[in-house]
């Protein structure tokens, strides 16, 4: 008998995971449109002068894109939960924390990565200098995982609660505050013309614990949820 | 371990096994083994735990007491093989993919029988030409269906089938007793639940009561 392997069981899991949003692609869009519109109505609300929006549009960006992520949070295990996958990928014989880092990665480059990519349409609705793109740029592509890792234990631990929703957001909010300062705090510092290596060096240590302590930890609630 | 080991040990084996949810007695305890070519109906009424049992023998509750083997080694939930398919209520099928991405993903995941496609086991529970239609399209029967071919394919030894006979037409129970016949000559062995009593092909299978415990 040929059982699978660890890495043919993430490759389907993700090909799987990828297939259904592909499915669902309307829905996919959503923290995107989200993002656009609470950036664009900024304008509308405090006048077009180019120097106010300047001054706050890495911190608004931030917040609309962590706001968007958050959006799709909720979703990252409730299908799988109502339809039984999960249980069949608890039961699998591969490593939990591993299977749950790859249906992290297929939320942070479903919900994120587009994010990331319209970020500079965003920064030019709010007439953000030119040269500091590359910075906010950094900034997102360091704090959008942490979100998706961060999330993912709290989504974990509260899958098995009916409306969890508002529950979950209390439980994320001020996990992800820390990666909000750290990285709208890079920005602006690189506005003013002060060292911003700091903050996004920080960032980077703290993805990088979150990349190996998250998926375990997400493992871990995700068994007590279950029981 | 020596083939010769394996064959000795029964498949499955429960040891006074009892499950207490919130300091209620749901079941237990009990005491049963499963070797090579059994099939065991559970039998009890609704709410006597019998899919809590099968949760339980998966691995995905703790019992409050007493043990479960498999192949003579403990199950916990942190050690988990391939021996073992839970069919439960929810059948683990995503709606918006055809029949046969829900089975190249299950084969992905837990690997595959030889001499097997995902296409030859769609075949052989009734579904031939469905495999490219959303599930979402099928009847309730029909994903019954896709599901009992992901158990053809997954190479397990134990299966464990909450209600496998619900949603099934006539023909469809006939199908799943055959499932079951062909598992059991194979050297496998299931653990069936049912509430309602149902003709098996090659005479009644053994049988376990779950009764409210006291």
């Amino acid at each position: 008998m040929k059982s699978g392997t660890t890495t043919s069981a993430c490759l389907a899991l993700l090909r799987r995971d990828l297939l259904l949003l592909w499915r669902r692609r309307g829905d996919a869009l959503n923290p995107m449109l989200f993002a656009v519109i609470v950036v664009a109505l900024f304008p509308f609300a405090l006048g077009p002068e180019t120097a106010v929006l300047a001054r706050i549009a890495a911190g608004t960006i931030f917040v609309a894109v962590l706001l968007a992520m958050l959006l799709s949070l909720d979703a990252l295990f409730r299908s799988d939960l109502e339809d039984g996958s999960l249980e069949q990928l608890v039961l699998s014989p591969h490593p939990l924390s591993l299977l749950l880092g790859c249906k992290v990665f297929v939320h942070w480059l479903t919900t994120a990565l587009p994010l990331i990519l319209i970020a500079p349409l965003l920064a030019q609705l709010l007439s953000l200098p030119p040269n500091m793109l590359p910075v906010l740029l950094v900034a997102l592509a360091l704090a959008t995982p942490l979100l998706s890792l961060i999330g993912a234990v709290c989504v974990a631990l509260t899958v098995g609660m009916r409306r969890s929703g508002m529950l979950l957001t209390l439980l994320v909010l001020p996990l992800i505050v820390p990666a909000l300062i750290f990285g709208a705090g890079a920005c602006n510092a690189a506005q003013d013309g002060l060292a911003y290596s700091a903050p996004l060096l920080w960032l980077a240590a703290w993805l990088v614990l979150s990349l190996v302590l998250a998926p375990l930890a997400a493992a871990a609630a995700l068994k007590i949820s279950l029981t | 371990m020596p083939h010769s080991e394996t064959e000795s040990l029964p498949l499955l084996q429960a040891q006074s096994l009892c499950f207490a949810r919130n300091d209620e007695a749901i079941f237990g305890p009990l005491d049963f083994e499963l070797r090579p070519g059994d099939v065991v109906l559970i039998e009890g009424d609704n709410g006597s735990g019998k899919t809590t049992l099968l949760k339980v023998l998966s691995g995905l509750l703790e019992p409050s007491s007493g043990n479960v083997l498999l192949h003579g080694v403990p199950l916990t939930l942190a050690k988990l093989s391939h021996q073992v398919a839970l069919l439960g209520h929810l059948p683990g099928l995503k709606l918006e993919l055809s029949a046969l991405e829900n089975l190249r993903f299950a084969t992905g995941m837990g690997g595959i029988r030889p001499g097997i496609t995902p296409r030859l086991a769609l075949a052989s529970v009734g579904l031939e030409g469905y495999g490219d239609v959303p599930l979402r399209t099928l009847s309730a029967g029909q994903r019954k269906r896709v599901a009992l071919a992901r158990l053809l394919l997954v190479p397990a030894a134990l299966w464990l089938l909450d209600e496998p006979y619900a949603n099934l037409d006539r023909e469809g129970i006939e199908l799943v007793n055959r499932l079951l016949d062909n598992h059991a000559h194979r050297g496998g062995a299931a653990l069936i639940t049912s509430h309602g009593a149902y003709a098996f092909t090659s005479g009644m299978p053994r049988r376990i009561a779950l009764r409210p415990a006291a």
